[in-house]
């Protein structure tokens, strides 16, 4: 299956999920430049961590008017998966294909360093292959990860099992201090109400590989890969997104 | 006109400027005087430590580039090359912290993709005044947020580096940036500039009045009115560079490049003025081409502004439109503003009209060598006459130990480290905070290991020995991660040269790295010279810092930092011969 990641000018963790995709789980992957309207028959499409467009008005504000967000946003709407991770999560909030914002870090200041992760739903194609309650470590680097969305929208993501992820302790235990950016219900992910788009503030695909530390973002990926040799998560976008 | 004021203002002694005039046959004009004040100040033509300079080792089976480019190469097997470079950014990082580390580390980036490698890994050394007194927090937050700022943001992870606080550093704090990149070993890029008739472009940002006199700012010691120099500092924009160095590994996959360099010091100036050097050829070009975002500039402003994320490239001929595009697909500027002459002299024209003309050689291989006098001080002697049998020992060792774990320059610097990006473009195997940063090579079975570190009271001490000491200790962390010590790259602190006192410590120093790295068989591929770091007539302790690269032929062998199992033995290598470090 085909991996398409999506480059912004400014993003910077693009190679890094296609080197994920590509050589780690080795599938197929290919390069989306944002000024093109080719998602080049991508199964799966990741926006990727980093400063797109030098996050400038705010972060992720600009992407939106990037003209393949259009066939993004098409791709979401036929039921194609869509990550998001990190910049990309932000991006999918500013382009409204998932609801909330991201406010800075309550520590303002930037944070990178690892964080453990509840799975709370596994009924999306990114969670898929996890278990319900699982922990997973895995590493965050944002200055703007602090997710907040008015209460009526809060109390509606979690009657609605919108909020893939939180941040815990190692044992799954949520509290404070585990929660790095102050989000409100240690929210670390949600999905949108059809459940196929995804956006995550850590960084999976920095948590691939034993040698960089930890291999507890690989569920993120076997899952979407899985889900899609299934054949179960696409009505007939597989056929839709393929180029002839 | 050209009096003794401006020739202050200019950092230029009279007898320099005499010099000038034989140069040229004739007075300069201000323009000519300003570009020769930047080329010939200490930052940009090292006049007073170029005859010590050049007794370091700087040869070896695996050096691809030594001192004298961008930055220095080495071979790393595979047929790849670690590019690599230290600089410091310490005059601008106290007039303005932020800004003034965030365009150290912009301009340690550029040196490295301009050599046509990608960079993957930054380290930094940093030295304040004590944590407790005035100012330095304020320092200290704003230096290092301006370097999680501009390498988070860009992209490239910040994987080590060390911090000293010490009250020899409360007037003249040091940030040297040190920059790796991995570059196809057949490829890299000089900045040269040849071929008459080539055109000669100017890519990226556009120039404004920030930075004017950067290079000349560096050269001269802070006193009151230093506050008045903000101007001097540059601005950095770490998403242009981003664009920049993207477009830039782009354009030079084409093969269209004749030569490239980054407008760093002395912006246009310099890097005008070093590749018609180095190609042994002339540049003339015409400013009113020049891309500019304040109006109303005069050629003098546009040569000397330090505005930053701009580059200089000279393209082969009838390649020009293939670099053009690519620069417009990142949306920047890529205009022509030249040509490479044969005539050996930088040529300047406004709107067609010259205004500057001056051989190169003039502003660079020809710009004044001294060799200042030397004299050890006074003072020296009476340090060394220490008694050890006076000092008493600590009545109780636990509390003299958590004395010195709390001390801030040996306590954990987590909460500097977790503020910069340091698992970015997925490499990094070992996390900051104990030694060498070590990443791996993706497409190989190979990492890097990389250390930078120095020392001030040592130097202090000995400057012969503390220079031995910061080599040893570099390549000593990058052994401990277990690879093999490849080349350095040294980055000297130092007061003022024109005192022989200072002049003897930097002397003494560089006879050290020399010793220590012919010992070690770890050669100098480059690196950089601050000199002036004093206020109010005190200069800082001579501070030498050392940047080691070295190799492990297997990423898996990285060797670990930690005590593991209950049971495993302790071994203590080398000899302990009752010393007390210079405490």
């Amino acid at each position: 299956m085909r991996f398409g990641v999506v480059v912004f000018p400014g993003s910077n963790c693009d190679e890094d999920a296609y080197h994920a995709a590509k050589d780690v789980f080795g599938q197929d992957a290919e390069y989306l430049w944002h000024k093109d309207t080719d998602l080049k028959g991508a199964d799966v499409v990741i926006l990727p961590g980093g400063f797109a467009h030098g996050d400038y008005l705010r972060t992720g504000a600009m992407a939106r008017f990037s003209p393949i967000m259009r066939e993004v946003a098409a791709f979401a709407d036929r039921g194609g998966p869509v990550l998001g991770i990190c910049n990309g999560f932000q991006i999918l909030l500013e382009a409204g294909l998932l609801p909330g914002a991201m406010l800075r870090n309550r520590s303002l200041k930037y944070q990178c360093e690892h964080v453990h992760l509840r799975v709370e739903q596994t009924d999306t194609p990114f969670t898929s292959a996890a278990r319900s309650g699982q922990v997973l470590r895995i590493p965050i680097g944002h200055g703007e990860g602090n997710y907040y969305a008015p209460p009526e929208t809060i109390a509606r993501l979690e009657a609605n099992r919108q909020v893939v992820l939180r941040y815990t302790d190692p044992q799954g235990r949520q509290d404070d201090t585990s929660n790095p950016n102050g989000s409100v219900h240690a929210i670390a992910s949600i999905c949108n109400e059809r459940r196929n788009v995804v956006g995550m503030m850590p960084h999976p695909e920095r948590a691939c590989e034993v040698l960089l530390g930890g291999e507890d973002g690989r569920v993120i990926f076997d899952s979407v890969i899985s889900a899609l040799a299934r054949g179960s998560e696409k009505p007939a976008l597989l056929e839709v997104g393929r180029r002839a | 006109m050209i009096d003794s004021q401006v020739l202050e203002r200019h950092g230029l002694k009279p007898e320099e400027y005499d010099r000038i005039v034989k140069a040229l046959g004739r007075e300069p004009n201000l323009t000519e005087l300003g570009i020769f004040s930047v080329m010939w100040s200490e930052h940009c033509s090292y006049k007073s430590s170029r005859v010590h300079l050049k007794t370091l080792p700087t040869d070896g089976p695996q050096v691809l580039q030594g001192p004298g480019e961008n930055a220095g190469a080495v071979d790393i097997g595979d047929g790849l090359a670690a590019v690599f470079k230290i600089e410091s950014h310490n005059h601008p990082s106290f007039i303005e912290p932020y800004q003034g580390a965030a365009t150290g580390v912009g301009g340690i980036i550029r040196d490295i993709f301009t050599m046509g490698a990608r960079p993957i890994a930054l380290l930094n050394s940093l030295r304040f005044g004590s944590l407790d007194a005035p100012g330095t927090r304020r320092l200290v937050e704003g230096v290092v947020a301006g370097i999680a700022g501009y390498g988070n943001s860009i992209g490239i992870p910040t994987v080590g580096g060390e911090i000293a606080f010490e009250p020899s550093y409360a007037g003249n704090p040091l940030v040297n940036v040190f920059c790796l990149g991995i570059a196809k070993a057949s490829d890299i890029v000089k900045g040269v500039a040849s071929g008459v008739g080539n055109a000669v472009y100017y890519v990226g940002a556009k120039t404004g009045r920030d930075g004017i006199h950067g290079a000349t700012m560096a050269s001269a010691e802070f006193d009151e009115k230093s506050a008045e120099k903000r101007p001097a500092v540059q601005v950095g924009d770490p998403f242009m560079e981003k664009l920049l160095l993207e477009a830039c590994l782009e354009v030079m996959q084409t093969d269209a490049l004749v030569g490239i360099q980054d407008m760093g010091a002395a912006g246009l100036t310099c890097s005008t003025t070093e590749m018609g050097s180095r190609g042994g050829a002339g540049i003339e070009i015409d400013v009113a081409l020049v891309p500019q975002r304040e109006t109303g500039m005069t050629p003098y402003e546009i040569m000397l502004s330090e505005s930053q994320e701009r580059m200089l490239l000279v393209a082969k001929r009838g390649r020009e439109a293939e670099v053009e595009r690519i620069f417009e697909k990142w949306d920047l500027h890529a205009v022509k503003i030249g040509e490479v002459t044969d005539n050996g002299f930088l040529r300047v024209r406004e709107r067609g009209t010259l205004v500057a003309e001056i051989p190169n050689r003039a502003l660079t291989d020809d710009a004044p060598l001294y060799r200042r006098p030397v004299s050890e001080p006074d003072s020296l002697r009476e340090l060394q006459q220490l008694d050890l049998n006076v000092i008493t020992c600590p009545a109780d060792n636990n509390a003299a130990l958590l004395a010195l774990l709390q001390s801030p320059t040996v306590a954990s610097k987590r909460w500097v480290y977790r503020q910069y990006d340091h698992m970015v473009r997925t490499n990094t195997i070992n996390l900051p905070g104990l030694g060498a940063g070590v990443v791996r090579i993706k497409g190989t079975d190979r990492a890097l290991a990389l250390s930078v570190d120095g020392n001030g009271r040592y130097g202090y001490l000995d400057p012969y020995r503390g220079a031995m000491l910061a080599v040893a200790e570099a390549s000593r962390n990058v052994a401990c991660a277990g690879a093999r010590p490849l080349g350095a790259t040294n980055c000297l602190n130092f007061g003022n040269p024109e005192r022989p006192g200072t002049m003897w410590q930097f002397a003494k120093a560089v006879e050290g790295i020399g010793a220590a790295c012919r010992a070690l068989n770890v050669p100098i591929t480059g690196g950089n010279v601050s000199l002036y770091n004093e206020t109010d007539g005190t200069a800082i302790y001579p501070t030498p810092v050392i940047g080691v690269v070295g190799l492990l032929e297997h990423a898996n062998h990285v060797v670990g930092r930690q005590f593991r199992e209950s049971g495993d033995a302790i071994v203590l290598l080398g000899v302990d011969c009752g010393e007390l470090g210079g405490s």
